[in-house]
């Protein structure tokens, strides 16, 4: 068993009241915080654990905090991105249903430690449990004095607030969820300036994933460098994986960053195996806006040399032949998939969340959407492999936000890949709707290679 | 003033005030190499980067960290730093993702151009002109939207709109209660004014002078004419609106003026909003002081029927002070 430090007492009766959380060593963080450490340490503290944003760009978290300006008189806010809508993530609605204390908790710390007197969850509007969930939580915390005015004696004061979204997944965009928060259309700000200059109401903001947040909590209790130890190379701690598709055992993982992603997938302890008896096909790495991988691929390196689950290797290869560990939204298709179909998809949910601020992503996911749709049922053409190819091109990079680039990302990768798939599709417009192109070679294990590169 | 920065774009250095975009840093410079614009707007707050188009790409980001921008930027809204080196023109990288922007825009366009009232003084249709397509690669149906008359004065016509929210920031920033905003999202987000309320205010005429497209239309002039054969005149009255300078182009066709509207600089952007009044209601000409033929420029369509091409007479040819006075229309000869 690795090491379990957000999802630990997960299965503890009653561990989401305040009572049983504290019996767990709940809200140790908070005082040891704000009694012991000055904000600055705190800070430090998150600098040497290496965490890393947990929502999807893996920006290291304490060096964001360290950014946050401090003019004088200036309000600073902690803002909390619980606006979790990515297909195949759901990490941290599981985190909030069944450890709420664990969520406020890290926000009373970073909030501490950012200088932050106000702080908002905004929680997506789907959410409304966890919406509940959180309020009652935090009314507990309230009674209890970690929460309000002069926390623990310390003279430091924090209220903490719940917003509902609307529902919209662009809201998970920093600056969006910003603008949303402040009551405007939610949609992304132009950078600069960033959130950590001008953010909510025009104050210094720090915007945090609820997972980044929670797991504050494991580096305050037991230090940075205790926490940087587990992990592999700057991908350092623990992250939660949401496992969902043709697993046996899908859910919510928590594993130590550098497990191998053979073991992930097929060993008891996680997803158990492809469901079945079937085989693995593809996975989607990091929730729907990665590249796609095929199995080969998601198991090994190029070179043949096992892939793990972190942020460096599952990028090894680049765009070529590499993913992104993303949010963590683990995918997996077995041979009776249709990558098509799935591609086709995913765009439908970016073509429905663009929020038309800017051309190519108005417009361009709405084209890749339509061309997908005629691929997958049969009314496709060879050249409209190359127009996905040329459209998703012309979108990335091209955006305000990362949207664009998401949109793009889950297509262009799945044209490289699937090629074969794409073309069967179009060659075989009647069988391809009512069957499938099976696995192909996309599972062929790739050989080790016999020369070593480097030497 | 040491206090200035030096920026260099497509190898033209120029020294601008900091805090100054890469695109007004182009307009100093001016000619060809100015990115288009089709949602920036200097005169409306916060307007810009959404449309795409001005894109360029920053192989120097400044003197002090020489690495370049890993994406293309928007030069409306990205401030130049000390010796940052910007390509416009010349990087192939701009231009194709440029034409990538235009084809978007392009896609869900009805390219109604033959009975668009915008058309000859369209900023799309010149983009398109020079970045687009012959052909679309578009095969589906386009998205479309009823007409709405918003108010007596003005149409919107949403589906020619390119959603630059220009017209939005002019309603919330020059106009004083706003009744115009985005509604919906993605490809189907329409400017809309909430259960289509009229327009009523002394300055809404303006989002139709912002608008870069034909999707705001001044039903006073709507399908009265081809811009390209009315003839402007720049005229101004004494308006007593407070906050209208009353200075505008009058559009005449024969004594008739047809429309009126605000001044545009060589940029399309107006010189100063005006009021309602003097847009809508004074078409009379003993409603104005006339002052001069506006300028138009010469690559625009308007021009076409009003100015013969100027023949030297042979007298300007053999003295230097007469070439020296008549530079510009000698120019002018040349490049035709």
């Amino acid at each position: 068993m690795s090491r379990k430090l957000l999802l630990e007492h997960i299965n503890v009766p009653g561990i989401n009241t305040l009572e049983v959380y504290r019996q767990k060593g709940g809200y140790r963080a908070v005082e040891k915080a704000i009694k012991t450490l000055t904000p600055d340490e705190v800070v430090e503290e998150v600098k040497k654990s290496g965490l890393r944003g947990r929502g999807g760009a893996g920006f290291p978290t304490g060096m964001k905090w360290s950014f946050l300006a401090k003019p004088e008189g200036v309000a600073r806010y902690l803002v909390c991105n619980a606006d979790e809508s990515e297909p195949g993530t759901f990490k941290d609605r599981y985190l909030m249903t069944y450890i709420p204390h664990a969520l406020i908790e890290g926000m009373i710390v970073s909030s501490f430690a950012l200088g932050a007197n106000t702080s908002y969850i905004y929680v997506r509007g789907e959410m409304m449990p966890q919406i509940r969930i959180l309020e009652k939580a935090i009314a507990e915390a309230k009674a209890a004095g970690f929460l309000g005015k002069n926390i623990l004696g310390s003279g430091y004061d924090l209220e903490l607030y719940v917003q509902p979204g609307g529902g919209a997944y662009i809201c998970g965009e920093e600056t969006a969820l910003l603008e949303s928060l402040e009551g405007k259309r939610g949609n992304p700000r132009i950078k600069p300036p960033f959130p950590a200059i001008a953010g909510l109401y025009g104050c210094p903001t720090v915007v945090n994933n609820v997972e980044s947040i929670a797991a504050v909590v494991p580096i305050i209790n037991d230090g940075g460098d205790e926490y940087a130890k587990i992990g592999v190379g700057r991908s350092t701690g623990t992250k939660l994986i949401s496992a969902s598709g043709n697993l046996v055992k899908p859910g919510v993982y928590e594993i130590e960053l550098g497990l191998p992603v053979e073991e992930f997938i097929y060993s008891d302890e996680y997803c158990g195996g492809i469901a079945n008896g079937k085989r693995l096909k593809a996975t989607v790495a990091g929730g729907s806006s990665v590249p796609i991988l095929p199995a080969n691929l998601t198991l090994k390196y190029a070179n043949g040399e096992p892939r793990l689950m972190s942020y460096e290797s599952l990028a090894e290869g680049g765009f070529a032949t590499g993913t992104m560990l993303g949010s963590g939204g683990f995918i997996a298709f077995d041979e009776d998939q249709c990558i098509v179909r799935n591609t086709w998809n995913f765009s439908r949910f970016y073509h429905h969340e663009s929020c038309g601020q800017c051309s190519p992503c108005r417009e361009g996911t709405g084209w890749l959407e339509k061309v997908l749709h005629r691929l997958e049922y049969g009314h496709g053409k060879m050249s409209d492999i190359d127009l996905l190819v040329d459209v998703s091109r012309k979108i990335e990079g091209n955006t305000i936000c990362p949207l664009g680039d998401a949109a793009a990302w889950p297509v262009a990768s799945a044209v490289r890949h699937f090629r074969d798939e794409f073309e069967w599709h179009v060659k075989e417009p009647v069988k391809c709707l009512s069957s499938n192109y099976g696995l192909a070679n996309y599972a062929v294990p790739i050989e080790k290679q016999a020369v070593a590169e480097e030497k | 003033m040491d206090n200035l920065v030096k920026v260099t774009i497509d190898g033209i250095t120029v020294e601008v005030a900091p805090g100054t975009s890469i695109l007004n840093a182009a307009r100093q410079i001016g000619g060809d190499i100015v990115p288009p614009a089709m949602c920036y707007y200097s005169k409306l707050e916060g307007s810009g980067g959404k449309c795409r188009t001005c894109i360029v790409k920053v192989s120097k980001g400044s003197e002090k960290d020489p690495r370049p921008m890993p994406k293309l930027v928007a030069s409306c809204r990205t401030t130049v730093m000390d010796g940052m080196e910007v390509q416009n023109i010349t990087s192939p990288e701009v231009l194709e993702a440029r034409s990538g922007v235009v084809e978007m825009l392009l896609i869900n366009h009805p390219l109604d151009c033959p009975v668009c009232d915008q058309a000859g003084e369209c900023d799309l249709q010149n983009l398109g002109y020079e970045h687009g397509l012959q052909k679309t690669r578009y095969e589906f149906e386009r998205r479309t939207f009823d007409r709405i008359d918003i108010g007596d004065k003005i149409q919107l016509h949403m589906n020619r709109c390119i959603l630059c929210y220009r017209c939005v920031f002019t309603a919330d920033q020059i106009t004083d209660k706003r009744v115009h905003g985005i509604l919906n999202r993605g490809d189907h987000s329409e400017i809309s004014t909430y259960i289509q309320a009229a327009v009523d205010n002394d300055f809404s005429g303006n989002v139709i002078d912002v608008c870069p497209v034909g999707a705001l239309t001044d039903r006073t002039f709507r399908f009265k004419n081809r811009v390209w054969f009315t003839k402007p005149v720049d005229a101004h009255r004494n308006c007593d609106h407070e906050k209208c300078t009353g200075k505008v182009t009058l559009w005449y066709k024969g004594a008739d003026v047809l429309r009126v509207t605000a001044r545009k600089d060589q940029f399309g952007e107006v010189e100063s909003f005006i009021c309602n009044t003097c847009r809508f209601d004074k078409k009379a000409t003993s409603d104005w002081v006339i002052e001069q033929p506006t300028h138009v420029s010469d690559t625009s369509v308007i021009s076409s029927n009003h100015y013969e091409t100027f023949k030297p007479l042979p007298v300007i040819k053999e003295n230097l002070a007469l070439q020296e006075a008549n530079k510009v229309e000698l120019e002018k000869t040349e490049k035709f």
